[in-house]
């Protein structure tokens, strides 16, 4: 038996280990203990990502299936480029949120790193499943954890947060058990793979229940994603949680996007006979609108971390926008932006959070107040980020946007996107620069008596913010991979045993 | 068998869309767990519903799904431990806030049970 062999298994079992370790007794109520193992993990999880992607560049998508059950009984864990790009983006990510949490947030409340293993553990399954039942497994393990870190630290503000992101994700679990029910009585299979080859030869009276099923399906990814209707949750949610873990939570509606990829354009896709390209009359629209929704949210918002908050649902109708075009340039476009949008929302959700702590009582809102203590440093993290998140070059956003661009200039409707981001960026720009100058000029008095950020906050923020100018650097190799994840995705369904190594 | 079947399932949904909707933290949660039985009963359904059917191989001449039923068996726990979570976090949000409305306004928007607290004082006088 070979050790690489299991590797794809190794990001979801990691963190459940870890996570249970965390809670007995050498580590539990140890704080140092603690992080010095999460940290441990995340090296060890950005290590496994990075063979996965190596492996899965050098072998094409494969398929694990847990305890040797055949498919499509089993469990099927698949690692193809995508999955591998998502789990090596998530491994960056939970490492710079943990490092910032690591200098002083995380103690002030009890199990953040369990919880946190735990939300990383339901990411990457979710990365990771081949079939959809498991996918809602996995969206079970990393809401519940996400429900307790949302209100890590306590407050009111969270609370009322939590209450409502609780109550509409339950309900979005019901209505996603719903769905699969509705698909298991059509397709008699729940496995991906074999769905995506099923889904051309089903029978006349299975269409419309597939068809239900499927539109239920894109309702739950929605909630998740940030589809208009059910995207008042967002903006909220994050800016009052606190900033590692929104930082964090940075993935989370990336996870609904990379949903809708597996489900809406794999097996839902250009093969799907009478049920090809089910979701796009819907996405299109509302997309759409989500994305103009964002952008006059983003020019009523108050303070940094809602600013942000609204960027990241910009981000996400302009992710949806490029799910709606459905063409293998728009996903390869739209994987690189999501890369790109994931990193630098983290990153400016943790600036936001410095600010906020080194403003005293103005925080992090739009007002004048006592200037930051450290205004050079603050102020280049927020150039970065910002020039980043509005797409101005040399930072990875302007590639990201160009990509799209180009990958919709085909369309016949190029002139409904390319409207719609050009002015987000717009708004992007005119809120961040009216942001930074009340943040970093409009000040008086002196600022308060501290020392400054911790230094574990400045590493967290830089290996972010690094990464942005990387892939321009090499933004070459980047796009092509995407280009071939996208390709995978796009490519017509075989049945599941030609799947099986 | 299958139109009773359906019936209730039909019948759980609405009401737990009902409480879904109303603006009390304990109606919403009571909701949910409607929501919730719904769900289950519809995956049991979603194999085919059969008579005097086994699911292990040899026991019986017609069979059951046995997948729909794992599948169930997931949900219902997983159901369970939200359940449970919403609750704590409903009543943490009624001390929290000082309230339990869903929107944690003071104002109460749910007509219902105002109608009924009015109607009581009235009956009281």
């Amino acid at each position: 038996m070979d050790l690489m062999q299991h590797l794809i298994f190794f990001p979801v079992l990691l963190p459940l280990l870890a996570g249970i370790l965390l809670l007995l007794p050498p580590l539990n109520g140890h704080l140092d203990r603690q992080r010095v193992a999460v940290f441990l993990i995340n090296v060890l999880l950005l290590l496994t990502a990075v063979a996965l992607l190596q492996k899965s560049i050098a072998a094409g998508p494969q398929m694990y299936m847990m305890g040797d059950w055949q498919a499509p009984f089993g469990i099927a864990l698949i690692n193809d480029r995508l999955a591998s790009v998502m789990l090596l983006l998530t491994a960056l990510l939970s490492l710079a949120a943990h490092t910032y949490a690591c200098a002083g947030d995380d103690g002030r409340g009890p199990f953040f790193h369990p919880l946190f293993m735990f939300q990383v553990m339901g990411i990457n399954g979710a990365f990771l499943t081949g079939d959809i039942f498991n996918l809602f497994v996995f969206f079970e393990i990393l809401l519940i954890a996400s429900y307790s870190l949302l209100i890590h630290g306590g407050g009111k503000q969270r609370t009322q947060a939590a209450v409502h992101y609780v109550l509409l994700n339950l309900a979005g679990s019901s209505f996603f058990l719903f769905g699969l029910g509705v698909l298991y009585a059509a397709f008699g299979t729940l496995n991906m793979a074999d769905m995506a080859h099923k889904a051309a030869q089903l029978d006349a009276d299975d269409i419309a229940l597939a068809k239900s099923g499927a539109l239920l399906l894109l309702v739950v990814f929605g909630l998740k994603a940030a589809l208009l209707p059910l995207h008042f949750w967002l903006p909220r949610t994050y800016a009052f949680t606190s900033t590692p873990v929104a930082a964090l939570f940075a993935i989370m509606t990336k996870v609904g996007i990379y949903s809708i990829w597996r489900v809406h354009t794999a097996i839902f896709g250009d093969y799907g006979g009478e049920l090809a390209g089910l979701a796009v009359g819907w996405l299109w629209p509302l997309a759409w609108l989500t994305l103009v929704a964002g952008v006059v949210a983003v020019l009523a918002s108050q303070t940094l971390k809602m600013l942000t908050a609204n960027l990241v649902v910009v981000s996400a109708g302009t992710l949806l926008l490029t799910l709606a075009l459905n063409d293998v340039q728009a996903t390869a476009a739209g994987l690189y932006y999501l890369i790109h949008s994931t990193l630098l929302s983290a990153a400016l959700f943790m600036i936001a959070g410095l600010i906020q702590e080194q403003r005293g009582q103005s925080q992090d809102r739009f007002v004048r107040g006592r200037p930051v203590v450290q205004p050079v440093l603050l102020g280049i993290f927020f150039m970065v980020a910002a020039l980043g998140l509005i797409g101005m070059p040399p930072f990875s956003g302007f590639v990201g946007k160009i990509l799209i661009l180009q990958a919709s200039s085909a369309a016949v409707d190029a002139a409904w996107i390319w409207a719609p981001l050009l002015i987000s960026g717009l708004a992007a720009m005119v809120m961040l620069s009216r942001a930074g100058s009340t943040l970093f000029w409009r000040a008086q008095g002196q600022p308060a008596q501290s020392d400054g950020a911790e230094p574990l906050k400045i590493v967290a923020v830089l290996l972010l913010l690094g990464a942005s100018p990387l892939m321009v650097v090499f933004g070459g190799p980047l796009s092509e991979l995407t280009l071939a994840a996208a390709e995978e995705l796009h490519r017509a369904p075989v049945a599941v045993a030609e799947v099986m190594p | 068998m299958e139109t009773l079947y359906a019936i209730c399932v039909g019948a759980m949904t609405t009401g737990g869309v009902f409480l879904v909707l109303r603006g009390y933290t304990f109606a919403v949660v009571l909701g949910l767990t409607l929501l919730s039985y719904a769900v289950n009963l519809f995956l049991f359904a979603s194999g085919r519903l059969v008579v005097n059917g086994a699911v292990i191989l040899g026991e019986s001449d017609n069979y059951a799904d046995p997948l729909p039923q794992a599948l169930v068996l997931t949900a219902i726990v997983i159901g369970f431990a939200m359940t449970a979570f919403a609750l704590i976090l409903a009543l943490r949000a009624r001390s929290d806030l000082g309230n339990d409305q869903v929107d944690g306004k003071t104002q109460i928007y749910d007509e219902l049970p105002n109608k009924a607290r009015n109607a009581r004082q009235a009956g009281d006088d």
